[in-house]
């Protein structure tokens, strides 16, 4: 149990926040906020949802934020490198597929920074954030897409990656962001198949495209197996994200699922996965695979990966040149609201 | 709900591949149930140019569109606008493949015979194939552009493709049927943004007026129609957009009136007093159109024989 000055201390932060957040009324006493972080636990214990009027410990509202902006943050970067193939795609199916996945991506931005305005943050401010590069987005976005198979392999090892990690979070205890994952889960899901699907056709259509789809699976793989995380040993949030039923699983335990999903899948393609330690372990019940290059995650997450640049001054060109455009809908919506209250007053 | 499983909690409805997926890929035939039968009697080729020039239409506009994607001023405009261009599209496929049954001649020669002829159309014909109003091919410019573009187009195909579900071909009775709503829609999301931008700011109402004046010129092009389509409108196959005019100015008028943008002013009456060319349905177009045609084809046609 917190002390009383710890309980005190998180109380007064979490009235600072937002229209979402725990406000107390000022007669709010120690009791009252003691009986709370009671209830609190005992939702997480059994295992059922925290709301936002729910009172919640600071930190863990915090841990949400992050963990809600930085997914938010992914969905909304992540529109780019997928989203440069629109005006190319080779038929017109595939340009309707791929304008409808971008469509929902921006989508999965919009249910996520809602959740986390359940919290009390607020949209602009995640925004200002992620272009100032103090909130991060997935690493996996910093890398190009060089053909229109990377659309495919994208579908098929990114967003089967993403499905991993997120199908658990569905169970999150935070019920704003289990109900947006269980819609964005499903959408991820036939994501996931279009892009297999592409990759079947191109890989009974020519030599060179086939030669595509084995080159990008072999660019993507990696960095796909990095979209887990670092190895548990070396990740400071797993355990409480844990405790708290924020997360369910461990990012290795994930990874592993991954791998043992996706092998048959690459065999059934008829590509090899760009890894020679990759072989089934019986007495595990698990593909081993290789040793991951943690520098090259810690690279791009710091800023050097090959698009880190680009992605975020696209994000940042597309607010600075649509400020105008939002400051107009502001103030048309304030002289229609005064013209409103002008009108009732008259009738009143 | 099986959550602990990464797929089984996502592949309830699966059926077809065991429990690896949670939902198939196709899609159901948006014409399933529509008589195909060609209208008998009718010059088909003239239809077949007629429905070309409309579906080329929806291609190209939906093409600039999808240029905006990542660069629209809020994320629920990213999805509005995604939205319009993914019903035009659809709009395209089913009108380019209809042009191509209505009159197969005008399916490229030497395109593999394994591509669908809606793709056929769209990334094998050059630029004087194209058939589009020149409205749509031109570069976006800033949002007030956009807007001022899309109030135009949508409400100048609302009024003929409203007309079309009367259409004597089923298909594009059906087509049309289809796509009124979603028109009606891309209509009202225009005209409530120019009103935000006209009445909005100092800087917006310039912007939302300027984005009005340079298209503009574009405008009296909409209602012509050329010499090798007009049989299809004497069959009743197609309809006279000149018929629609007098509707078009009528919604432009008041919603340049509640947005503040005046009534229309030398820029209307400068179109109106020249004659008006039918240049995009007769092949001619700006520049534009071939540097739109080089990108949109450019995988297509590397991979002439690839399958996708």
């Amino acid at each position: 149990m917190p002390s009383a000055e710890e309980v005190m201390t998180v109380t007064d932060r979490a009235t600072g926040h937002g229209p979402g957040g725990a406000r107390r009324p000022p007669e709010a006493t120690l009791a009252d906020e003691t009986e709370a972080q009671a209830r609190f636990e005992r939702l997480i214990a059994q295992d059922e949802r925290v709301e936002p009027r729910d009172w919640m410990p600071e930190a863990y509202r915090a841990t949400l934020i992050r963990q809600v902006a930085q997914h938010a943050h992914s969905e909304i970067i992540g529109m780019q490198p997928e989203g440069a193939w629109l005006t190319r795609a080779p038929s017109l199916r595939r340009k309707a597929i791929l304008l409808a996945k971008v469509q929902d991506e921006a989508g999965h931005g919009l249910y996520l920074y809602s959740a986390c305005e359940t919290l009390g943050a607020d949209r602009d401010d995640l925004t200002e954030k992620l272009v100032s590069g103090r909130q991060k987005y997935s690493s996996i976005f910093n890398y190009p897409t060089l053909s229109f198979a990377d659309v495919g392999v994208i579908g098929w090892l990114v967003d089967g990656a993403a499905i991993c990690n997120q199908v658990p979070l569905c169970r999150s205890s935070y019920g704003p962001y289990a109900r947006a994952m269980i819609r964005i889960c499903k959408e991820e899901s036939f994501h996931q198949r279009q892009g297999y699907e592409l990759l079947m056709t191109m890989m009974a259509g020519t030599e060179e495209q086939r030669a595509q789809v084995r080159d990008a699976v072999d660019r993507w793989w990696w960095p796909s197996l990095m979209m887990f995380g670092p190895p548990d040993a070396a990740s400071p949030n797993t355990a409480r994200s844990m405790a708290w039923r924020i997360k369910r699983h461990t990012n290795d335990e994930l990874r592993q699922r991954f791998v043992d999903i996706t092998v048959p899948q690459a065999e059934a393609l008829g590509v090899t996965l760009p890894d020679p330690d990759l072989r089934w372990n019986a007495e595990r019940g698990h593909y081993d695979y290789g040793p991951i290059d943690w520098d090259e995650l810690a690279r791009v997450i710091r800023g050097d990966g090959p698009c880190n640049a680009e992605r975020i001054e696209t994000r940042r060109t597309a607010l600075r040149d649509g400020e105008w455009v939002r400051q107009a809908a502001a103030a048309y919506a304030a002289k229609r609201a005064a013209r409103d209250a002008v009108g009732t007053g008259v009738a009143g | 709900m099986a959550v602990d499983n990464a797929y089984e909690a996502l592949t309830e409805d699966s059926r077809d591949l065991g429990d690896r997926w949670a939902y198939g890929t196709g899609f159901q035939d948006p014409l399933s149930g529509v008589d195909a039968t060609l209208p008998t009697g009718a010059d088909l080729p003239a239809a077949a140019r007629h429905v070309l020039g409309l579906g080329d239409d929806a291609l190209v506009m939906a093409h600039r569109l999808s240029e905006w994607c990542t660069h629209a001023p809020e994320l629920e405009e990213e999805v509005a606008l995604a939205n319009i261009a993914l019903d035009l599209l659809g709009q395209a496929r089913l009108l380019l493949a209809r042009a191509a049954q209505l009159d197969p001649g005008l399916r490229p020669a030497g395109v593999a015979g394994h591509v669908p002829d809606e793709d056929a159309l769209a990334f094998f014909r050059s630029a004087e194939e194209y058939r589009n109003v020149r409205l749509v091919e031109v570069p976006h410019g800033d949002f007030g552009h956009l807007v001022a573009r899309l109030l135009v187009f949508s409400t100048w195909r609302l009024g003929v493709v409203d007309r079309l579900t009367g259409s004597r071909d089923p298909v594009v009775a059906a087509v049309a049927a289809k796509a009124v709503p979603e028109i009606a829609y891309h209509r009202d999301h225009a005209a409530g943004w120019t009103l935000r931008l006209g009445d909005g700011t100092d800087e917006s109402h310039r912007r939302m007026a300027r984005g009005l004046a340079e298209v503009w010129p574009l405008v009296g092009e909409l209602f012509t129609t050329a010499d090798a389509e007009r049989p299809a409108i004497a069959d009743g196959v197609g309809v006279d957009p000149a018929t629609t005019r007098a509707e078009f100015e009528d919604v432009l008028r008041r919603v340049r009136g509640q947005a503040t943008l005046g009534p229309p002013g030398a820029d209307l009456r400068r179109d109106g007093d020249a004659p008006a060319t039918a240049w995009g349905r007769t092949g001619r177009h700006t520049a534009a159109l071939r540097d739109l045609l080089a990108e949109m084809q450019s995988v297509a046609r590397a991979h002439p024989e690839g399958r996708w």
